[in-house]
């Protein structure tokens, strides 16, 4: 920011209200660390492209996959993102919803989670073809080829799925940023203006365009629900098709959906969290906050163990052999260490911590929420390769361990993520000023709710920074 | 009726000697891995030899069993393919064709057998192999799936010979090149829709049993029992 814009944004009038210039600063403010971070996450990022290319050009071999794993790491990563993704669309529309005040400052984080989780999760299909040059074969145009692809592929629901989603979260996501370019197009200056002109799409707060808004926000909420279920249950369908041991469950389905929910509001946390510090939101990312998602993700916990025991209890009981040998493998064998590491990140850690309420503090809940991403990534793996390793006949069993290109590119998929997050935080309030505002617009819904007598009943009054009233 | 090929394999017969996985390697022009790949599991090879133990030493008795694509009439990889390079072609083979194959690999995840084998990379061949290449079979690139075809090339060219010469494909005019060279003829091919051919025949023994009934793939295989 030039000393000139800042001299203007501080000396308007209309900008001495401090939610609007606390939310707009992590726009129009950009420290040197936060570009040096940038840096060194694009670096990440570039070797992942280069390892990319490395394998495109060599072949497939350059990875850790042989016969017969012939899926790893990137499937691995592709269930795990797409998972995250979860978190956002899926809360934030249940939230609204349910009218849940204290979703305001949280909405956006969590939706702009799911976008850039979505898109690292559906690069990772195409990563990991052998001919990734010709992923457009999946996708059903009239071409030359005279072949519409196969439809009973769940690889194709997968992608119908995933591009609807997709679909349906960037709406879901840019609608409500309208209100908020058009208020950085009124404030911005310079090459900004330009910009958020444009993408303010000539937003003038009228009483009608604030009710079709509500009206679009409301019927979003609604569809992206079941998307958001469908997407990740047919995520699972792409195991629980096949006739491989432990993959052909009947309970795949659920238990993917809330695996990834769980996964999904470990990731907001961390990122909330992160967030707060960074871009030093204290006043408005409270402790409450984290408090609620962290009884989300108590009962996400509680839930998750529920599920791994229905689906490993019954395959102990059922005795058939085959899948008998994959669990054996995953609890008593090879993957032992993983698989109780994996207890240990989604359930024996976390729980006690999101338990106890005097644990359940904002570094409480961080610290549960990384044992549960790496937890959940290794439930992904052990859900992947132990079946793989020991299919139906034991001569073809096998043994998996990842290539460097396969490490690079997960990596830089880890770096794609905060980098993504960083570039949005710098071209979107990562807080709905609009939202928090409440009243400022004329919606009569809003309005009412906002009356004193509603304010002065809200259990959730303290979470709305003091600034605003 | 359309022909139905099929196999039986007999397990009594089997010594294997795997002359079987030398011929195929041969009539398919598939690639060699070298060593430090076979070893990392990326050794192709559309037919393997089984081999496992039985009993306690000094009483230790090997058994050996042929595995090749099964040719499932129910087969797994065939519906998740999603580009159609997985198919089932009108002699109910299970088809590859590797040009529409984009390397998903669902199809070898699939298979029960895992009886799908992929290109790790660029395909070479040991010299001087590259001189024997068929003219027949075509070379797969990086990046695609194969598998065993039932040698479908040899079937083709028998049944426009037939054609010329206008009369009915005689039962044991084809044979894939497993079987061909099978020294203790283990190995029985033929139309399984022609209920005189020697393959029904065998077929049909009480001795017959399909590799992992129990997964529901209809395999077009049936492996003779051992007695001895």
């Amino acid at each position: 920011m030039t000393t000139r814009e800042r001299q203007r944004l501080e000396a308007a009038p209309q900008d001495r209200d401090r939610l609007t210039r606390d939310l707009l600063r992590p726009v129009l403010h950009t420290s040197p660390r936060i570009y040096l971070t940038m840096m060194a996450l694009g670096a990440f990022v570039l070797a992942g492209l280069v390892a990319f290319v490395y394998q495109a050009y060599w072949g497939m071999g350059v990875s850790g996959l042989n016969r017969p794993v012939f899926w790893g790491f990137y499937i691995t990563n592709f269930v795990f993102w797409i998972g995250i993704s979860h978190a956002g669309t899926l809360i934030s529309a249940i939230l609204r919803l349910a009218n849940a005040r204290w979703r305001r400052p949280v909405t956006r984080c969590a939706e702009a989670i799911t976008v850039f989780a979505l898109v690292i999760g559906a690069s990772f299909p195409i990563i990991h073809l052998g001919r990734p040059w010709l992923f457009f074969w999946l996708i059903p145009y009239p071409s030359e080829r005279g072949i519409w692809p196969n439809f009973r592929s769940p690889l194709l629901w997968d992608f119908c799925a995933i591009t609807t989603y997709l679909t349906g979260s960037l709406a879901f996501l840019l609608l409500p940023i309208i209100p908020d370019w058009a208020t950085l197009r009124d404030r911005a200056i310079g090459w900004r203006k330009k910009l958020y002109r444009v993408l303010a799409l000539g937003w003038r707060g009228t009483p009608r365009e604030w009710h079709r808004l509500e009206m679009a926000m409301r019927i979003m909420a609604v569809v992206i629900i079941p998307v958001a279920v469908s997407v990740h249950t047919i995520v699972s369908w792409d195991f629980a098709m096949v006739p491989v041991p432990m993959w052909h469950s009947t309970v795949f389905g659920p238990y993917f959906v809330a695996g990834a929910i769980f996964s999904g509001i470990a990731a907001l946390i961390i990122a909330m969290a992160l967030l707060r510090k960074i871009l030093h939101l204290e006043e408005y990312l409270k402790p409450i906050h984290f408090d609620h998602l962290g009884k989300l993700l108590l009962v996400m916990s509680l839930l998750w163990v529920y599920f791994i025991v229905a689906e490993r209890l019954t395959v102990w009981y059922g005795n058939a052999t085959p899948e008998v040998a994959v669990l054996l493998a995953t609890q008593r064998g090879k993957f032992l260490p993983l698989f109780w590491t994996m207890v240990c990140c989604n359930f024996l850690i976390p729980f006690p911590i999101l338990a106890i309420k005097r644990l359940r503090t904002i570094t409480g809940t961080v610290i549960a929420s990384s044992t549960i991403v790496v937890g959940m990534w290794l439930e992904r793996f052990l859900i992947v390769v132990p079946s793989l390793e020991f299919k139906y006949l034991p001569f073809s069993w096998g043994n998996y361990r990842p290539s460097w290109v396969e490490i690079t590119i997960t990596l830089a998929t880890f770096a794609a993520m905060p980098l993504l997050y960083l570039l949005f935080v710098k071209f979107v309030p990562i807080i709905s000023m609009w939202e928090l505002k409440g009243g400022e617009h004329p919606e009569p819904a809003a309005a009412a709710e906002l009356a004193p007598g509603h304010e002065a009943s809200d259990p959730w009054e303290g979470t709305l920074p003091s600034a605003g009233s | 009726m359309s022909r139905r090929w099929g196999m039986v394999i007999d397990l009594d017969r089997c010594t294997g000697c795997e002359a079987c996985v030398v011929a195929c390697s041969a009539e398919n022009n598939i690639a060699t891995a070298g060593e430090s790949q076979a070893a990392k599991g990326r050794a192709i090879h559309w037919i393997r030899v089984e081999r496992s133990w039985e009993g306690e030493f000094p009483n230790v008795r090997v058994r050996f069993r042929p595995v090749p694509c099964q040719q499932c009439d129910a087969a797994p990889c065939e519906p998740v393919c999603p580009t159609y390079a997985s198919y089932h072609n009108a002699e109910g083979l299970n088809a590859q064709v590797y040009n529409r194959c984009i390397g998903t690999r669902y199809c070898a995840n699939a298979c029960p057998y895992t009886g799908r084998f992929f290109n790790w990379f660029q395909p070479s061949w040991d010299k001087p192999l590259q001189l024997q290449l068929n003219p027949d079979v075509s070379i797969r690139e990086a990046g695609v799936m194969e598998k065993c075809t039932f040698c479908y090339q040899r079937a083709l060219v028998a049944e426009s010979q037939a054609e010329a010469e206008k009369r009915p494909l005689r039962d044991g005019e084809v044979s894939p090149a497993c079987v061909q060279s099978c020294p203790s003829g283990a190995m029985v091919f033929g139309d399984l829709n022609d209920p005189a051919s020697a393959v029904s025949r065998l077929a049909g023994l009480d001795r017959g049993v399909k590799l992992l009934e129990e997964v529901g793939t209809f395999p077009k295989i049936t492996y003779l029992a051992r007695e001895s």
